[in-house]
């Protein structure tokens, strides 16, 4: 018989120790996937994982997959903390991307060194202000931010496919569903040669550096843990719910368009009515896969990067469907909540001391 | 079975309940060690012990809640597995929690329906609660919601729902703690009615004199094991007291304090607030001041307003439009944040340590850090100073005879007690003007209870103001220099201890709810209808 | 006569948009009813869809779709129940976990199907009931899964008031640790309660692949699992109110995908923003009676049951 007994003291050990479970039971997985499409199962797990990142040029790839997510994970990995659900950073990356890229195709003929910046601040202002009707409803009248905020990710898809359908669509673009290509002032700078890498990745950096200050070190990074693990706590010591909320979902919301005009105005180039491949979901998993820490969410970003250019890898080297990306990050996901279980609990084999004399 | 007066034993008399060798650990303590021994039919037995002797743990494995790693349990002379409690209450064994198992959401009778399974007809049910309760002094209206019943009443549902399943034993597990002393003699009548009928009584408590009234027979545990076995009709308080302890018992030690050319440090003028709470207490015109070395104490059952008033003081609520009703050292701080009221050198201990005192899963230094950042200036430029804030969290630890690894163990880690020390550490320690705490010493061992008593004893002696709330009387009688009692919101007027007796606090604390309780009727002609 | 016919394919239309919706709005009021949220219902009513549609692609059984389509469902459900009714993982994790996993897994199994086309459920059209004017066509000439829909509502309304089990269901939602202490099987319990709201999600997505629009696309829900969730927040866990908003959305939707031909001229797009848009509105209207949620809301919902042994 298997019990689960409670540890004295959280496990340390298991804190780091159960995402590596969970990555090795995903590989393992992945073989007996890869076996049920008729594929073989060793070739398809290198060409997915190994095989990607085997050149510079794919590391470079892996980067620039990597590097919104980091950002938006960083974001949510501060809310979560506090316990306030960002679901919607997805759409907050679509308001973001509308933000910039307006600016973009509003001043498509500027030279301005200033163009970019303002896109960059205008995209992190759009998606601040996304995520912050979710922390006005919530902190207002007490509604849930995983719904809200989850319903204006679908508006905020639809809003973009309106607008590069109808107002903002390329006038030389053939009638394809696509605004105009945004001029170079308003392209991020390529920091690696013969690559898409862009300054995106180093504002990427910057965000984990003051993520890590922030949460290990201020006194808001440590008011976010204590309304997050004990409100009742931090009511008592007058810590203020609401400007944590607030401050959760702005940040939340400001990477996530960061990220979002990063997309942009790095490796697409133009608004089209997809400019992201998930990407505010997978951070979710991001977040949790980094336990929360933003060093953890640079490794995890790492991890799911690969998963996105694994799958694209894999569907034109062996034909594997597309979904599997999406599939292996929920499989990722479930062994990680499965395994966390042992950073709290023991695992322990037999039954407790049997009974002495008799019992009928 | 015939019933024998208070269950004395004849010769070769079978006991109805025999325990023998109960063992049962958990993670870290060994709750019962080696435990046995035996209940009469219609007996009325206590077991004492201090919080933490494994009384509780005891009863539950005897209902079925839990499983004894070894030992056996012998019922009527038979061999008894209980695999839960449906089987324990099929075999008459009825169970009065000390944390009520109810549904506030929920109907009298629906959360009498979830226990006694027997009873299909719901109209028959009803007829039968009206019935019972009555005829034990518990009348019990059966389309009441609980969450509109106060605490006295709310046991009362527990006890009924035990006995429309006519049991032959009845355990009870701390049922005095929450009711005034008037309601506590009242349950006496009707255990002693109960038990007059034929049926057992296993009491536990670690109220002495209860015990010494109501009981001919006791066990006692100290550290999962039975120490003695006694009958407290002959034994001394303070002996049972020592065997519970274990120790030479030694009062708290204060000398009378000289009030009169004190500050009044802490003054409360006509606090008035709707509860926050559907279900819970309004304040009403609370008024009362504390001064320099005084320790005030404001007695009352539970649910009363208490935890209302500790939130008005702390500043978790505050009064937007009335900013002097409460003063600190004079300044006016009713509509402040904790964190001015902190500032000022008031410090709070609010009842639940956990979550709300301490946050389980940080570190002591990160819970040291969380009341006393301000005061201990842990903070520089918006970030935390963490080496002062370990060496602040060491002292407490030292200073407080805290039993844990060090700073970086997690709080959720330390037993009740030691927690408690801590977090009543960590605010003495900031060398505060004034204290607030709810329930120092609720489910903390006799040890850490002295400890704590003490500590806020000196406090006050160093010119401290002291608010103490409990629902303990006997606590507010060993500590404080005057009492006050609160009942549903309202609060008395502030006597020295030494001018009450425990009977006219237990009225000031029933406040209405004794008008609504019958007397126990007998089974005259006099009695309508039943 | 002419005059009032125009409302009974208005009205049929309106009762096949929100069944998807009541099948997995209800499922999860008897989930959380007894104190587990399961944010995965998106997930499930995917992974529904897609094996009801397999199942009936391949066997040409509608039956054997329908049942396919709860059986998939209540499978993830099982999945989610173990992580955290056993393994004690935190529920808002698990569940959007869920989620993600299903609309992969669905896009994966369903990647074979797309393209297909399949009879849709055949309506009931009882003899002689069906041609009664009006009324006929309204209440017996839909298929089978709006029917059990019904059904179900009346179902779960009579299980939660009436009976006792329903009873014991809302105990263990109200106070998971009193019921332990009562003797009854939390854990098993909340199994029960979270596969049949598996089934019921699986259901709901069962109708939209082989009913609503038989064929299967990538994440056809589109988001309705989401409004489910709010929908039970809306109804205050009550099943008679539930199904005044489901229907009040399926309404909605009818209205967004008719608004041209009524002659509003605004671009498709902003048109379809309306459920997700009016789902917001909803939640607001409904938080502001804070009073209200506390006293409906299984007060143990969400927190994980950690019995002592």
């Amino acid at each position: 018989m298997v019990r689960l007994e409670p540890r004295q003291q959280h496990s340390q050990a298991m804190v780091y120790l159960s995402p590596v479970l969970a990555i090795i039971f995903t590989l393992l997985s992945g073989l007996v996937i890869f076996s049920l499409f008729g594929k073989n199962p060793v070739t398809a797990l290198y060409t997915f994982f190994v095989l990607p990142i085997s050149t510079v040029y794919g590391l470079t790839e892996l980067l620039v997959k990597a590097t919104p997510l980091i950002l938006i994970g960083i974001g949510l990995s501060i809310g979560f903390r506090a316990n306030v659900w960002n679901i919607g950073a997805e759409g907050q990356l679509t308001i973001g991307a509308i933000f910039g890229g307006g600016l973009a195709i509003w001043f498509h003929d500027s030279e301005s060194m200033f163009l970019l910046p303002a896109m960059l601040i205008a995209g992190i202002i759009g998606g601040g202000l996304y995520a912050g009707i979710p922390a006005l409803l919530r902190t207002r009248w007490g509604v849930n931010e995983i719904l809200t905020s989850l319903m204006l990710t679908y508006v905020a898809t639809l809003l973009l496919s309106f607008l590069v359908t109808g107002p903002w669509r390329d006038p030389a673009g053939y009638n394809f569903p696509e605004s105009r290509t945004f001029p170079d002032a308003g392209m991020l700078p390529i920091i690696m040669d013969e690559s898409r890498l862009h300054f995106g990745a180093i504002l990427a950096l910057l965000a984990v550096i003051t993520g890590w200050i922030l949460m290990a070190r201020s006194v808001i990074g440590f008011q976010l843990k204590v309304v997050g693990l004990a409100p009742a706590a931090a009511k008592h010591v007058g810590f203020i719910h609401n400007k944590l909320i607030w401050f959760s979902l702005l940040v939340g919301g400001g990477l996530a368009g960061l990220a979002g005009v990063g997309e942009v105005a790095g490796p697409i180039g133009q608004l089209l009515p997809s400019v992201s491949p998930g990407y505010g979901f997978t951070a979710i998993i991001v977040a949790f896969l980094g336990r929360l820490h933003p060093v953890g969410v640079v490794f995890a970003g790492l991890v799911m990067a690969l998963t996105y250019i694994g799958g694209e890898t894999a569907q034109i080297e062996i034909g594997t469907p597309a979904a599997v990306t999406g599939l292996f990050q929920g499989i990722l996901l479930f062994f990680l909540l499965a395994s966390d279980v042992l950073t709290t609990y023991r695992v322990r084999f037999g039954s407790p001391v049997a009974e002495r004399g008799g019992s009928s | 079975m015939q019933s024998e007066q208070n269950g004395r034993r004849g010769q070769g008399e079978q006991p109805l309940l025999s325990l023998k060798g109960i063992t049962k650990a958990f993670p870290g303590t060994l709750a019962n060690d080696n435990v046995g021994f035996d209940i009469g039919h219609g007996e009325i037995h206590a077991l004492l012990g201090e919080n933490g002797a494994g009384k509780s743990t005891l009863v539950k494995i005897i209902y079925g809640v839990l499983k004894a790693d070894a030992g056996e349990v012998i019922w009527d002379g038979q061999p008894l597995t209980v695999a839960g409690p449906a089987v324990a209450r099929k075999r008459g064994i009825g169970m009065v929690f000390q944390h009520f198992s109810l549904f506030e959401a929920m109907t009298v009778q629906e959360n009498i329906g979830l226990a006694v399974t027997d009873e299909k007809d719901r109209k028959v049910l009803r007829q039968r609660i009206i019935e019972v309760s009555k005829g034990y002094g518990l009348p019990l209206d059966p389309d009441r919601f609980v969450h509109t019943m106060s605490v006295g009443e709310r046991q009362r549902i527990e006890i009924v729902r035990c006995l429309l399943a006519n049991p032959k034993l009845l355990i009870l597990d701390e049922p005095t703690s929450v009711l005034t002393p008037q309601e506590v003699e009242r349950l006496f009548e009707t255990l002693n009615k109960l038990s007059s009928e034929g049926c057992a009584i296993l009491y536990i408590s670690h109220k002495l004199h209860e015990v010494q009234e109501l009981c001919e027979h006791a066990t006692i545990l100290r550290g999962g094991r039975v120490v003695a076995e006694c009958n407290p009709k002959v034994e001394t308080p303070r002996s049972m007291a020592e065997l519970m302890i274990g120790d030479k018992l030694k009062p708290p030690e204060r000398s009378k304090p000289d009030l009169a050319h004190s500050p009044t440090r802490l003054e409360v003028a006509d606090l008035s607030r709707a509860s926050d709470n559907p279900f819970g207490v309004d304040l009403d015109r609370v008024s009362f001041t504390v001064k320099g070395g005084e320790i005030l104490g404001v007695a009352g059952i539970a649910g009363s307003g208490q935890v209302e008033l500790m939130a008005a003081l702390a500043g978790e609520t505050r009064m937007t439009d009335n900013n002097d009703c409460i003063r600190i050292d004079g300044e006016a701080v009713a509509a402040s944040s904790p964190a001015k009221r902190r500032a000022l050198g008031a410090v709070f201990v609010p009842e639940e340590r956990n979550g709300h005192g301490a946050v389980p899963a940080m570190t002591l230094a990160e819970n040291a850090f969380l009341t006393a950042f301000h005061r201990m200036k842990l903070v520089k430029g918006g970030l935390i100073q963490t080496r002062p804030t370990e060496d602040f969290a060491a002292d407490i630890i030292q200073s407080f005879d805290v039993r844990t690894t060090g700073p970086e163990a997690d709080a959720g880690s330390l037993s009740g007690g030691n927690l408690q020390k801590f977090i009543v550490g960590r605010e003495v320690r900031q060398e505060p003007g004034v204290m607030a705490i709810n329930q120092p010493t609720w489910g903390v061992d006799a040890g850490a209870a002295a400890a704590i008593h003490q500590q806020l004893i000196d406090l006050s002696a160093r010119g401290a103001a002291v608010l103490v709330i409990s629902q303990d009387l006997d606590e507010i009688f060993a500590v404080c220099d005057h009492i006050c009692v609160m009942a549903e919101g309202h609060l008395s007027e502030p006597r020295p201890i030494g001018d009450v007796t425990v009977d006219e606090i237990g009225l000031l604390m029933g406040g209405l709810h004794d008008q609504s309780s019958p007397p126990l009727e007998e089974e005259t002609s006099a009695g309508a209808g039943a | 006569m002419n005059g009032i016919e125009w409302i009974v394919p208005l009205v049929m239309t309106v009762i096949t948009a929100s069944t998807p919706l009541l099948f997995a709005a209800l499922g999860e009021l008897v989930t959380e009813k007894s104190g587990v949220l399961n944010l995965g219902v998106e997930g499930m009513m995917l992974v529904g869809a897609v094996s009801a549609f397999a199942v009936a692609s391949s066997t040409g059984s509608g039956t054997l779709g329908i049942m396919a389509g709860a059986a998939g469902g209540a499978l993830m459900a099982l999945v989610f129940g173990f992580l955290t009714l056993t393994l004690l993982a935190n529920q808002v994790a698990t569940g959007l976990a869920l989620t993600i996993f299903g609309v992969g897994f669905s896009a994966l199994i369903g990647a074979s199907f797309v393209g297909f086309a399949i009879e849709p459920l055949p309506p009931l059209n009882l003899p002689g009931l069906s041609d009664i004017p009006i009324v006929g066509p309204l209440l017996f000439g839909q298929d089978f899964l709006v029917y059990l829909s019904f059904a179900a509502v009346i179902g779960v309304a009579w299980f939660l008031k009436h009976s006792h089990s329903g009873m014991v269901l809302r105990a263990v939602g109200e106070s998971h640790d009193s019921a332990h202490a009562i003797g009854y099987n939390v854990i098993g319990i909340r199994y029960l309660a979270t596969m049949f709201g598996g089934a019921m999600s699986g259901l709901g997505g069962a109708y939209l692949s082989l009913s609503y629009t038989p064929m299967w696309a990538e994440g056809m829900t589109s988001g309705r699992g989401w409004i489910a969730l709010a929908l039970v927040v809306f109804a205050t866990w009550r099943p008679g109110r539930l199904m005044l908003g489901a229907y009040m959305f399926g309404g909605i939707t009818i209205l967004q995908l008719n608004a041209q031909g009524l002659g509003m001229d605004v671009p498709s797009q902003l048109m379809s923003m309306l459920p997700y848009l009016a789902t917001i509105v909803v939640l607001v209207l409904i938080s502001r009676d804070q009073t209200r949620i506390r006293l409906n809301a299984p007060a143990s919902m969400g927190q994980p049951f950690r019995p002592a042994h």
